[in-house]
Formats: C-alpha cells, structure tokens, sequence
C-alpha cells in the first residue's frame, strides 16, 4: 500500500505542473498588464511602479517568468491583495475551511439521498417508485443551483420566514445559541449544493448496482436462503458501489463550481466568494492563487478517490 | 449481430423491417417509446419557435423603459411583469433565449469537433500520440472549470470586446470557453468506440482492399462511432446552456443591455421580495429547456443503442 500511494503521490506532480502550465499560459496570453490598476491609481508613483515591475520580473523571457512564478508558488509566496492588503494565502487559509465545511456536509446530504433512493430503484426497476425517482432525479439535475438557491430564499426566508438568507460570520451568540444560528443559515446553501448531488448520484448508484443485482453470485446468495436485506446490501450493493467512487471523484470539478455559485448566492465567505470579489475588484493575485488552490483541491479528492478505490476493491494490485 | 461483411445492404436485412427501412427511421421508431422523451421534443420545439419567431410578434422592444411600470406583477400587458425599469420581461426572455439556444448549440458543435478530433485521432493511433492525448484529457478533465472560466473570461473579455464589438465579442468568447472545457467526454468516447471499432471485420476488410487510413476513419469507422457521439452532444447543449446561465448570473457573462436568461436572474435577485415573477420566468425557461433536453438525450440513447432492444 505505501509504494502506491508514494507513486500516486508521484502521478500528482505532472498533473499539477499541467494545471500551472495551463494558468500561467492564460495568464500570460491575456491582454494587459496585470500592474494596470496601479498605473492608474494616483497613488502609486510611477518608480514603484518599475520597482514592481523588476520585482516580478515582468519584462523577462516568457519561460524565466513561469519558473519564478512557479518558485513562487511552491514556496508559499503568493503574492499580496490588491484590495485587501494582506497576503493572499493568509487570505485563502482564512476562507477554506468554511467552503470545504459546506461542501463536506452537502456531499453527506447527497449520499443520505443518493444511496437509498438508488438502490432501492435498483431492486425495483421499472416500478413506479423507480419512475418517479428517476423522474424526480433529471428535474434535479436540470435545476441549476444558482435556480434552487432563489426559489429556497423565496420560500424559507421571504415567504415562511424560517431561515435567514445572507451568511454571517459574526455570530453574536455563545454555545447552544452560537452552533444553532449556524446551522440556521448553513442549511439552505447545504441543501442547495447536496440535492444537485444527489440528483446525479441516484442515478448513478442506480445504475451501477443495477449492473451487479443480475448477476449470478447474487442468485446463489439468494438461493442460500439469505434475507433479501443481507442480499441486497452485503452482496450486491458493496461490490456495485466501487465504480460509483470513480464517477464520484469526476464530479469533483462540477462540485467545486456549484459551491462557487451557492457561495455566492448566499453570501457565504468561502474561498468560491473570495474569487468572484476579486474579479469584480480585478483583485489578480488572489484570482490566481483562488484557481490554483481549487485546482490543487481538485486533484487530492481525485488521489483519494483513487486510494478509497484500492481499499474497496481488492482485485486492485498496488504495484 | 450480423456475421462478417455483408454483400450488400439489403441482403442483410431482416425481413420484418419492410421497405424502405432506414437506421434513421429504425431510430425514431425507438426513440417514441420514450414518452417523456417525445413530450420533451415538442415543448423544446414549442419553446425554440417562440423565440425565434416570438419578438416578430410580441413587438414590445427588449430595452422600453417605463417608469410608471416599475416592477409591475404579471398582467396582460406585460404577461411576465416588468422590472425595476419597467422593461417587458417577456420581451427580454424571448430575446434572451435565443442567445441560450445559440449559445449552447455553437458551445456544442465547438466541443463535438475538439473532441472527435482529439479522439478519433487517438483511437486510430498507439502508442506515444495517444498516450499524450490522453494525458491532456485526463488534464483538462481535472481542472476545476467554473474557476478557470471566470478567469479566462476575467482576463480576455476586455479586448475581445473592442475587437468584435460587446455583443459579439462576449459571444465568441463565452462560446469558444465554454466549448474548449467541454470536449472531454466527447474525445474519450470517441476514442473508446475507435478502439473496438478498428478491429471489426468490415474496417479489416476495407485495410485489406487499400483504403488509405484517412478513408477508413471517414467511410468505415466514424460513422458506426457517430450514436454515443449524438448522446453525448444533446447533453452538452445542456451543459452550455447551464455554465453560460451560471457566468451571466454570477455578473461575468453578458452585459445588462443583451438580457440572456442568466442575466435577468443576476438582475432580479436584489429584488426577490417585492418583485418574485420577475426571478421565477428566467428561471424557469432555463430548467424547462435543460430538462427537456436531458429528457431528449436520454430517449437518444435508447433509440441510438443497438444492443438494447426495444
């Protein structure tokens, strides 16, 4: 097991180094200078302005810029905001956890969906359950977040008044009050993001134990005598799930955009907010390292996907 | 499933198609038993007439501005109310959806081409060309999209705009983006059907009579690899309609005075309390177009699916 990780480790780093082509190459593509604001801001004299420029190396060959930028990145020196004149990993490490704390709780809502729905669909094809479910699973999926989001805002904050509908921070409340405020106003940006899951997942999981529920050490588990219940979950369900993981660690990209989309909605101050107010304040330090840094996320959910594959499915040889 | 080559097309035929049997009539016999596949068809039909013939109708310019009719609710003059310009929002939707329309189905045909291309290119070829294709795939496979869209669209949207104008060059630009994200999928299927393709009887066949490569890519092989293809491009419609919703209504895709359908919702959302009709008929169109489309794809897939019978 540990060589495999140690050489999925390995794998990462030309994907990341892709990932940093592909940014610095749009980067660099891009018309402008990305020192603009300041050459217009009053402020900033136009000595620092060189001083800057020097710094960053802006007048080099295209590829001497890439390795700085690249150093740069990997030693942590990402930069400063432009707007809010703090370092921008103190400003990423400040907003991610709040993002991966809603994404990790809806992805849990969408599997609490997903599972049941789809497997009891699976053993039930073509039933009126299996109809409405899946009917109910394509109205889901075509439902775009930033949709859900406003009709959840019309119903539980305009009309019913139950729920609150801008995310605050700033609780000004302790213990039970403190953790019940949050859950208040975490549920619709949760709900939101894990019902688009779960749509697509039903199907999914559907599918895949469909696949496995036909086959013959199912039959033989069921001729044994076994309780449909222990058929049905530790025989077919168990081996079905396994390709789900892949096809899971897929929609982790998509994942990722659809909280950028909620966060936004609801105000909440995750990293995906931090990067639609730094383009609306063309704020590039912090638009570049938000990217990479969902880039990075991208690509570990994908290695743990990878490895959760390993420890399910035994057949898989770590060579 | 048919032995080796057969001599002629009809020779092969079972008898109980009849006359005059095409595959593409075989398929729309089975795409209508998708019910829901069907209904979807007509009401996207329904819905691509009304805008493109609507605003020959409906004659209220998108851009009337009417202050005594500031965020009036539905009614018969403005059938889906107004907002806070007092500007006829089904005029503005009716416009509006011919840019989604026109954006998904170019974002398409943009993402279909990269990604036959790229997978017909490496279904045919072993070895390193293939490798490396596949590893760009798996690349851009693993990007996050929605972050590198709004910065590609961030960076460039400026001088594309003084290019070709703000209408078109945003168009050119949100089409071309969202169509070089989405090719993946597309170049992997491709690719897959190539690999067991290139191996069956008929495309031997034609290598042994001297088709140069190029015709049994053409002639042979991209045809029979054409039905997942179709599925696949249904569902990009949707898709593109999806990402270009979600850049207008996050305030990056087109500007206010060109109402997509993204962009009337970004509008509206300030305004949710007192003016609800005016979030809920953008939204609506959106849901209803990418619904019936994925509906569409799915009776696609059955109807294009020779190993499924039905």
């Amino acid at each position: 097991m540990g060589p495999y990780i140690l050489r999925r480790l390995l794998l990462m780093v030309p994907s990341l180094l892709g990932i940093s082509v592909v940014l610095f190459t749009v980067l660099a593509l891009a018309p402008g200078d990305p020192f603009e604001e300041l050459a217009t801001n009053p402020n900033v004299p136009a000595e620092v302005r060189e001083m800057l420029r020097a710094k960053f190396g802006l007048d080099d060959p295209v590829w001497q810029r890439y390795f700085h930028w690249l150093t740069a990145m990997l030693r942590g020196d990402w930069g400063f905001s432009f707007i809010s004149r703090v370092d921008v990993d103190q400003l990423i490490l400040q907003r991610v956890p709040v993002t991966l704390t809603i994404i990790g709780a809806s992805q849990l809502v969408a599997l609490a969906i997903a599972l049941p729905v789809g497997i009891y669909s699976a053993t039930r094809p073509y039933s009126l359950f299996d109809q409405v479910a899946n009917t109910l699973a394509f109205i889901g999926f075509s439902l775009p977040t930033f949709f859900t989001g406003i009709l959840f805002i019309l119903l539980f904050s305009i009309t019913l008044d139950w729920l609150p509908f801008v995310y605050r921070a700033d609780i000004q409340a302790s213990g039970w009050q403190w953790w019940w405020e949050h859950l208040k106003q975490s549920i619709m940006p949760v709900m939101v993001l894990g019902l688009f899951q779960g749509a697509s997942w039903t199907r999914y999981v559907r599918s895949a134990v469909l696949d496995v529920i036909r086959l013959d050490y199912v039959t033989t588990a069921r001729s044994k005598g076994l309780a449909e219940r222990v058929v049905v979950l530790k025989h077919a369900v168990r081996n079905g799930l396994i390709p789900v993981v892949t096809l899971v660690a897929l929609q982790m990209p998509a994942v990722f955009g659809g909280a950028i989309v909620t966060e936004q909605i609801f105000r909440v101050p995750g990293i995906g907010s931090l990067l639609i107010d730094a383009i609306q304040r063309n704020d590039t330090p912090v638009i570049m390292a938000v990217t990479f840094v969902l880039a990075i996320l991208v690509i570990l959910f994908n290695l743990l996907a990878d490895l959760l594959y390993g420890v399910l499915d035994p057949r898989i040889t770590y060579r | 499933m048919a032995s080796s080559t057969p001599a002629s097309p009809t020779a092969d035929a079972p008898a109980r198609r009849g006359e005059g049997t095409s595959p593409w009539r075989e398929a729309w016999r089975r795409f209508r038993r998708h019910r829901l596949a069907v209904i979807s068809l007509w009401v996207l039909a329904l819905m691509a007439l009304m805008v493109i013939f609507g605003p020959y109708i409906w004659k209220v310019p998108i851009n009337e501005i009417d202050f005594s009719a500031r965020l009036a609710k539905p009614s018969l003059a403005h059938p889906m109310g107004t907002d806070t310009l007092g500007q006829d929002i089904f005029a503005r939707i009716l416009y509006g959806g011919r840019i989604s329309l026109a954006v998904g189905l170019s974002a398409m045909l943009i993402a279909i081409f990269v990604g036959v291309v790229v997978g017909a290119i490496s279904g045919i070829s072993r070895g390193p060309v293939d490798t490396a294709l596949m590893w760009l795939t798996d690349l851009f496979l693993a990007l996050p999209q929605l972050p590198l869209l709004l910065l590609v669209i961030y960076l460039f949207r400026d001088s594309l705009k003084s290019v070709f104008g703000p209408e078109g060059g945003v168009f050119i630009l949100i089409v071309v983006v969202i169509g070089a994200f989405r090719w993946m999928p597309v170049a992997r299927l491709v690719r897959a059907q190539f690999f067991s393709l290139r191996e069956k009887e008929y495309v031997e066949a034609a290598r042994a009579l001297g088709a140069s490569v190029p015709r049994q890519v053409m002639r042979h092989i991209m045809p029979n690899a054409m039905g997942p293809v179709i599925v696949a491009a249904t569902v990009d419609v949707a898709a593109a309609i999806i990402a270009e919703s979600t850049l207008s209504f996050l305030g990056l895709g087109f500007p206010p005075d060109i109402p997509s359908w993204g962009r009337i919702l970004f509008d509206s959302k300030d305004h949710l309390d007192i003016a609800p009709h005016w979030a809920l008929f953008p939204g609506l169109a959106i849901f209803l177009a990418v619904l019936t489309i994925s509906f569409i794809g799915d009776g696609l897939r059955d109807a294009l699916d020779p190993r499924k019978v039905l």
